[in-house]
């Protein structure tokens, strides 16, 4: 590998705009990149692909300055000089920009203060208001986005966000874009609309690099792919060349090819146990507005019931809404468990009645990112480990040794911050989190957003054994191939309403796709 | 089985910081015996060295019975607060009003005493409920009404220093004999002669007694549960050098002049803390405290009601300020005007000092009660190096400044050595950028040169300006005062760096 790295970083390309050569960055204890070599050329679209904990965003934060030149070894050469950045502004003075994952315009502030923020219009030292204004709306134009450059941030989609975003970058004069992981917050047909814009910027001369664990996307927009794993560069795939699928770079990431990305599950389905009758539920701001719109389903034991949806259709709202009245203003509807009727009306109560839900975003609604493994594991079944509100110690290290080792934590110890764990090994400590309180129903709010394949597989495997133990399991996801995959039988909502019900084996993504958006019902 | 496969190396990762493989055989002995957090014992350390170099510089006058007791007394009560303060904290409030509310329940204690004729048991009962009333009334404002605890507590502060004013008609209410027993007071003397105050000697005995039984227990535990526990030398060593603290501290308390011992206040201090430390750490209502502080939508979609813990900390927070009212109405012998002016900022310096962050969710009982010790021992100290309340000022608030700026970079990602990240040079965009990428936990906060450099060109500016001084007249005291406080600014600093320096290369801090 040395050898082809060493192959790799001596040739000359005339048309790469950037080479990164034998990078090893180091922090306390461990080696986050092992001379990681990669070359982009002018004008193309390269995808980063790589499990979490794989050196990406390391490296992508070496590229931007992040971590300052010095602090790592190797060399940066862009645009045929050799680079030292000693920060995000340095980077940026070159050309090269960073979206991050996290958006970070300021939601108060409109969308011409936003993209100008940091590198204001100025005349004479005061800001040119007029001409920001004429800059945004063509900058606006450019990808595609018909908004007024007066609208305050917060009142924009996420999709729309990360089009300012990118409308910003454009702002700076950039050459090199890099987007970390753009689409995983946006829903298809947002996700859709941001490649083609990046495919438009692309013929319009800009370079962008891409990372996202959404592969099918990296096959269909990616020129080439440079796949990095434990720290190292593994192999760089030219997309022209064919032999790229989705497959093929699974088998980069992982060492070898994933049989199946599902495990295989043969449903014990029983009786129903937990049924939702005419749910109906208003926005906690605008009156009138229903999130729920008399919504019914039911779920049996031993199933798992998938919930498709748009971003914005009302699915979290419903499982919130549920779980302990946590979102918006009931109206009317009932829940019976095991054929009667129960008042949910406070969180306590909900995990008393057996529910728990799992949130879609685990560090803004699961997680204290300041506690260890531990705490966390009992944090919701607290009660079960304690008496009159005295924690039994010995109680509480025990459930969490023994979560760890049934839901196969990667954690040092569970002393450990829950910050210092990966994407998937934190989503499994929330979902240890909640088995913890024995429920009866789990709801999963996308449980597996932002997790790499391999972690996805043992959340799809913990969901079958949850199943397998006789429990109802609700999943929401708004990546298709996932719930047919997964899921016994597939809710589809629209607009607060549920508009359809299939078994996975009569559901395809084409089919839940109408119903997702209402071409079909009427 | 491949997902497995593929996890280790993200376990490896996950792992690999907090493995620390630098810590050598010694450090991991030595981190044994001292236990897990040990980040406190670096603020331990400060106090104790502080301690000593007071005792040298003021030729002795430091550790001697009457000056430990003083310090207790005259602190306690401060300390009390503190220990409120901190889970107010915790939950990501302030609470601003504490010397405001001190004063009204001193006053309404001494009134209802020296007007109704309270019996002095019924007075302190009575304060207790105007206290509890009154964190009721602002947790109420904070939980139902969501206004944010600095405004509700900015609005207390101004409102009860009123409301005192009001009620006490600038009059000045001695105290009866038992509050000042509780205030001030000692425990008596019995029994044969042992040379210590007997009293003393006995809570002494009690605590290591105490001590060994519950270290002793928690082995035969883990053992019962099929864990390991610390080889039982670890155990041992690490008795022996808190028997011997133990026996060090009832004897500077207990062979004072007869009739003193441990003073009350003190033995309240310990209690509380005791108490308060539990409630932190193994009772449910202090997880939700810690989970509200660290996220509070999660802690929400946890089942923890965020309302109620709010509104629990802030009457608790009030009630602790009415025992520290009462407490100092008793050490004063009398009310009087300056009743809690100024208190809360010294509740919340200590707080800040024993390693709690502002952002909420961090902090310890123990660590708060040593951050208003070491406050206490500074302000002794140079009082009895006869430095005035000018330069105390000074070095009070660089103190604070320093172990807040060194807690911080603690947290900081990774440990990166202290000499390391001098030698990498200042950069100023370390911050910024962080902060843009978003990550929470990883906080890089660049590099400590410049705050660093000021620690040093401060303590060297105070000794230039103090020769400076020197030759005019009048100005011998205040050149040696410069002197003084540079001096203990550098003792402060050095007992710090050392700390981290010894972390670095054994890997203690975890």
């Amino acid at each position: 590998m040395t050898a082809g790295q060493a192959e790799l970083a001596g040739k000359a390309y005339p048309d790469a705009i950037l080479q990164m050569i034998e990078i090893t960055k180091d922090f306390p204890g461990v080696r986050a990149l092992d001379g990681v070599t990669m070359t982009v050329r002018r004008g193309e679209i390269h995808a980063i692909c790589g499990e979490n904990g794989a050196g990406k965003s390391t490296l992508m934060k070496v590229l931007s300055g992040v971590h300052p030149s010095g602090t790592y070894e190797g060399r940066i050469v862009f645009d045929g000089e050799e680079m030292s950045f000693n920060g995000i502004k340095s980077s940026e003075h070159v050309g090269i920009v960073i979206i991050h994952q996290e958006l970070a315009l300021i939601p108060e502030l409109s969308v011409t203060e936003n993209i100008f923020i940091g590198n204001e219009v100025t005349r004479n030292g005061v800001i040119d208001w007029v001409e920001s204004r004429q800059r945004a709306v063509r900058l606006l134009q450019r990808v595609g986005l018909d908004v007024d450059p007066d609208t305050a941030i917060k009142n924009l989609g996420v999709g729309q966000q990360q089009l300012i975003e990118i409308a910003k970058a454009l702002s700076k004069d950039v050459k090199l874009l890099i987007l970390d992981e753009p689409t995983s917050a946006l829903n298809e047909e947002d996700s859709e609309n941001l490649l083609s814009i990046l495919r438009q910027l692309k013929e319009q001369g800009l370079t962008s690099i891409m990372i996202s664990h959404k592969l099918n996307e990296i096959a269909e927009i990616a020129d080439s792919i440079t796949i990095i794993r434990d720290g190292r560069t593994i192999e760089s795939l030219d997309v022209e060349s064919g032999n790229v699928n989705e497959d093929r770079i699974i088998r980069g990431m992982v060492g070898r090819a994933l049989d199946s990305r599902f495990p295989e599950h043969t449903p014990a389905i029983g009786e129903t146990f937990f049924e939702v009758r005419d749910w109906t539920v208003e926005h906690p701001q605008v009156p009138g507005r229903l999130v729920c719109n008399h919504s019914s389903f039911y779920v049996r034991r031993g199933e798992i019931v998938g919930f498709a949806g748009l971003m914005g259709a009302g699915r979290t709202e419903l499982a919130r809404s549920l779980f302990g009245r946590t979102y918006g203003t009931y109206i009317a509807g009932t829940i019976l468990i095991d054929g009667e009727e129960v008042q949910i009306t406070s969180v306590p109560s909900a995990i008393a009645h057996g529910l728990s839900y799992v949130p879609e975003d685990r560090k803004v609604l699961g997680l204290n990112l300041l506690d260890n493994v531990k705490n966390t594991i009992v944090s919701a079944g607290i009660n079960r480990i304690s008496t009159r509100s005295v924690i039994d110690m010995e109680a509480e290290v025990a459930a969490a040794e023994d979560y760890r080792m049934a839901m196969n934590i990667k954690a040092a110890s569970i002393n450990v911050g829950v910050s210092t764990l990966s994407g998937g090994n934190q989503q499994k400590v929330v979902l240890a989190k909640w088995m913890f309180t024995q429920p009866s129903l789990a709801i999963l709010d996308e449980p597996t957003r932002g997790i790499d394949v391999g972690a996805k597989y043992e959340i799809y495997g913990l969901i079958n054994r949850l199943a397998d133990e006789g429990k109802g399991v609700v999943m929401i996801s708004s990546e298709l191939p996932e719930l047919l995959g997964v899921c016994d039988r597939i809710y589809t909502v629209f607009e607060g309403r549920i508009t359809g019900e299939m078994t996975a084996a009569e559901a395809t993504q084409e089919s839940l796709m109408r119903l997702m958006t209402d071409t079909a019902a009427a | 089985m491949t997902a497995t496969k593929v996890m280790e190396t993200e376990s490896g990762k996950a792992g690999g910081p907090s493995g620390g493989g630098s810590a050598s055989s010694v450090g991991g002995g030595i981190k044994q015996v001292l236990g897990g957090n040990l980040r406190q014992y670096g603020m331990l350390g400060a106090l104790i060295v502080l301690a000593l170099f007071f005792e040298l510089m003021s030729g002795g006058k430091m550790l001697t019975p009457s000056n430990a007791q003083n310090i207790l007394n005259g602190n306690s009560y401060v300390l009390v607060l503190a220990i409120g303060m901190l889970f107010v904290i915790i939950t990501g409030q302030i609470d601003l009003s504490v010397g405001s509310v001190a004063a009204v329940v001193g006053i309404c204690t001494a009134l209802s005493i020296n007007f109704w004729s309270f019996p002095w048991w019924l007075g302190i009962l009575f304060g207790l409920f105007i206290g509890v009333l009154i964190g009721m009334w602002q947790g109420s404002w904070l939980a139902f009404v969501g206004v944010p605890g600095f405004i509700t507590t900015l609005a207390g502060y101004m409102l009860f220093r009123g409301l005192y004013q009001y009620v006490g008609k600038a009059s000045s209410q001695p105290a009866p004999a038992e509050i000042r027993f509780i205030g001030g007071g000692y425990l008596p003397e019995w029994g044969p002669n042992t040379g210590l105050n007997n009293s003393t000697l006995l809570l002494g005995i009690l605590a290591l007694a105490a001590i060994v039984f519950l270290d002793f227990r928690r082995r035969a535990r883990v053992s019962k549960a099929g864990g390991t526990p610390p080889a039982l030398w670890v155990a041992l060593v690490r008795l022996g050098v808190i028997a011997l603290a133990l026996g060090y501290v009832t004897w500077l308390f207990g062979s004072g002049r007869s009739g003193t011992s441990f003073p009350v206040t003190g033995l309240i201090l310990v209690v509380l803390a005791l108490i308060y430390n539990f409630i932190a750490t193994r009772t449910t209502i202090g997880r939700g405290v810690y989970a509200v502080g660290g996220n509070k939508a999660a802690a929400a979609l946890t089942g923890i009601s965020v309302k109620r813990t709010y509104f629990l900390v802030m009457t608790n927070m009030s009630f602790l300020a009415a025992v520290a009212a009462i407490m100092y109405f008793g050490r004063s012998t009398s009310t009087g005007p300056a009743d809690g002016v100024g208190w809360e900022l010294d509740a919340i310096a200590a707080v800040f000092i024993g390693g709690a962050a502002v952002s909420g969710g961090i902090g310890t009982v123990t660590g708060s009660v040593i951050g208003g010790l070491v406050m206490a021992v500074l302000n002794n100290g140079l009082y009895l190096m006869g430095v005035g309340s000018d330069m105390t000022q000074i070095i009070k608030g660089l103190v604070l400044l320093i172990a807040v700026a060194f807690d911080l970079y603690s947290k900081a990602q990774g440990k990166p050595s202290i000499i390391g990240a001098l030698a990498r040079g200042f950069n100023p965009k370390g911050v910024e950028a962080e902060f843009a990428g978003g990550a929470v936990p990883n906080r890089d906060l660049g590099n400590p040169l410049w705050a660093v450099l000021s620690f040093v060109v401060f303590p060297v500016g105070l000794v230039l300006w103090a020769l400076w001084r020197k030759d005019r007249p009048n100005s011998a005291k205040q050149a040696r005062n410069g002197v003084v406080a540079a001096l203990v600014v550098v003792v402060f600093v050095g007992v710090i760096a050392i700390f981290y320096a010894l972390a670095q290369t054994t890997g203690l801090f975890s």
